[in-house]
């Protein structure tokens, strides 16, 4: 191996080109190569289990399986964009007739109601997570800086965050519905109840670790930073604005991954019992129909709701790469 | 020259789960207009306390600091301080560095451009200007501690408080430093009250060495003059014989009158002057 190396320097009179071909491979490898190697055999294994795994819906789905299944969402997606494409189309001709027997007809346009497709249940699904998210944010941020900056506000609230952190989406859920329902009551809702019940949810269960790291962040501000503050008689809103939350921002950012985490896993339960359109129902769905396909369903929702979660914790810290004065703390 | 700085019999306590532990006793200090004094002692003698209780980052127990005739209570720009480990905001550029206590203090007399040019005028007198805009982890220890002392000298503070600025440096960074600030120094005139524990750099840079006993209830044990020519040159003050005396006066009073004694096996261990430091 190094004779043949030399020999290639020697032959290309660039010394350093072999040695770093073979860097480049190296990384491939560990890149490439062996993460699919992985996931090839985690398939095989699957693949193999599956079969010997009877159900009362048929035999467990395999990867084939499932990829079938896939593809079968996908053309149900584009006969449903196609069904509405028709739905309007007609739609328009009928109006144009009218018009033309009668030029004083009142145009009305009805939207088409099919039922929600893959793709629009992960849509749902993602703008109720971000909305929850959001929600959980705008309330976490002020109570960790305050829960961080006053040891007495600390002491006070601590026990009850230690309390309401480890609670279930599924305990609130119940709650949360019938309070927005004696609550939400508008003639012409915004929103959907099932929406508001899922976000809320979300929010009330993805709060916590926002706030916990918001605190710790805030109250661990080093001394030296305080006195500098304190030199230039900093007043407390300029205080908190430019020395303690810039300083807690890394913090804030740990926080916010792992809330954004938690949001994501509590989003299909709520979205189950809630009835919220997004994947959560689709799963409930699909369980509830029992066909023989069914599984094959389950499993690829199985896997987007994988997919995306890892994607909004990539996009997550890609954004804090971007934002955080701390590049340590988002090399993970 | 008329006195600046009044520092009146100080006292510091510290109240510790052992019960109160007395830091300094009876500390007394004049300072004239213009004077640049450094603290010298043992690691632990209280340096950093009489720099805080001058800051107004700690209140004295007894006695008081009386700034041009007015007692001080709390921190303030009058009393810039240069940390000893920068305390830069990593967040910010050099420039914003300095330019966020430049609005603080100076914010409602300039205008926008008077306070760009003022920015601009300080980092170039600790020779920053090239590396204005970059975050203090893209620079050395060395630059970070110039854009320490451009940021405190900014303020325009009526005197300058510095504690152990160049403890964090290499030997040859920190020799630069000092001269740095021996040519600042020249221009500006400032009054300095300067912690070290390096008895060159307290001799090269000061006016007055205020030598302290060792804690606890620490005090000033002796004041050296020190009359040597200004402008100061290291390499010719090597073989200098009054560089050398006063030299050998430091070292004297370090060693030999305030001598630690100190057990090997414990001077790893937390002593309580150690901890006082960290409060400081």
């Amino acid at each position: 191996m190094s004779t043949l190396i030399s020999l290639t320097d020697r032959m290309l009179g660039y010394p350093g080109f072999a040695a770093r071909c073979k860097a480049l491979l190296h990384t491939l490898l560990q890149e490439v190569a062996v993460p699919l190697f992985g996931i090839c055999c985690f398939l095989m294994v699957w693949s193999l289990a599956a079969r010997h795994i009877q159900t009362s819906l048929g035999t467990f789905p395999g990867p084939a399986a499932v990829m079938e299944q896939a593809q079968n969402l996908v053309v149900e997606y584009k006969e449903e964009k196609q069904k509405a494409a028709d739905f309007y189309t007609r739609q328009a001709e009928r109006t144009a007739e009218k018009l033309a027997a009668d030029p004083n007809y009142v145009v009305k346009v009805r939207s088409y109601t099919g039922k929600a497709t893959f793709p629009q249940q992960i849509v749902t699904s993602l703008v109720t997570v971000l909305s929850g998210f959001a929600v959980a944010l705008v309330l976490a941020l002020p109570i960790g800086i305050a829960i961080g900056l006053n040891q007495t506000m600390n002491s006070m609230f601590n026990p009850l965050i230690q309390i309401f952190k480890p609670v279930s989406p599924l305990a609130w859920l119940p709650l949360v519905t019938l309070v927005v329902s004696a609550v939400y009551t508008s003639e012409d809702p915004a929103f959907s109840k099932s929406f508001i019940n899922s976000m809320l949810t979300v929010a009330l269960c993805s709060l916590w670790p926002m706030v916990i790291n918001t605190a710790v962040g805030v109250a661990s501000i080093p001394q030296d930073w305080v006195n500098v503050s304190r030199v230039l008689r900093l007043s407390w809103f300029n205080h908190v604005r430019k020395i303690v939350l810039p300083a807690a921002v890394p913090m804030i950012f740990t926080g916010m991954r792992l809330s954004l985490g938690v949001a994501w896993m509590v989003l299909i339960a709520a979205e189950m019992l809630a009835q919220n359109p997004g994947l959560g129902k689709f799963v409930w769905d699909e369980f509830q129909n029992g066909s023989s396909n069914s599984l094959g369903r389950i499993m690829v929702a199985v896997l987007t709701i994988g997919l995306i979660g890892f994607l909004l914790d990539r996009t997550m810290l890609q954004l804090q790469r971007w934002l955080s004065w701390d590049k340590a703390s988002a090399s993970r | 020259m008329s006195i600046i700085l009044d520092i009146s019999q100080v006292d510091m306590e510290f109240a510790t789960p052992s019960g109160s532990f007395v830091a300094l006793r009876n500390v007394d200090l004049k300072i004239s207009k213009g004077e640049f004094v450094s603290l010298i002692g043992h690691s632990g003698c209280g340096k950093s306390t009489v720099l805080n209780i001058v800051a107004g980052l700690l209140q004295a127990t007894k006695g008081g600091v009386i700034l041009n005739g007015r007692e001080i209570h709390q921190p303030g720009p009058d009393r810039a301080v240069v940390f000893q480990n920068h305390s830069l905001l990593p967040w910010l550029t050099a420039y914003e560095n300095v330019e966020l206590a430049v609005k603080q203090v100076l914010g409602s007399r300039m205008n926008s451009k008077e306070i760009r040019e003022w920015v601009e005028h300080n980092l170039h007198l600790v020779q920053m200007d090239h590396a204005a805009h970059k975050l203090p982890n893209e620079i050395s220890g060395g630059m970070k501690q110039r854009v320490g002392i451009a940021r405190a000298l900014a303020m325009q503070p009526q005197i300058l408080l510095m504690d152990e600025p160049f403890g964090a440096l290499d030997a040859l960074t920190r020799a630069h430093m000092q001269d740095s600030l021996m040519v600042i120094q020249n221009e500006l005139k400032n009054t300095v009250i300067m912690i070290t524990h390096d008895v060159d750099e307290a001799v090269l840079l000061s006016d007055r060495i205020v030598m302290m006993t060792n804690g606890p209830g620490a005090t000033v044990g002796e004041i050296l003059e020190v009359n040597l020519e200004r402008p100061r040159d290291r390499l010719a003050l090597v073989n200098d014989p009054g560089y050398t005396g006063l030299r050998a006066q430091v070292l004297r009073f370090l060693y030999e009158k305030q001598r630690k004694v100190e057990p090997i096996h414990s001077a790893a261990q937390k002593k309580p002057g150690s901890k006082k430091r960290s409060a400081a």
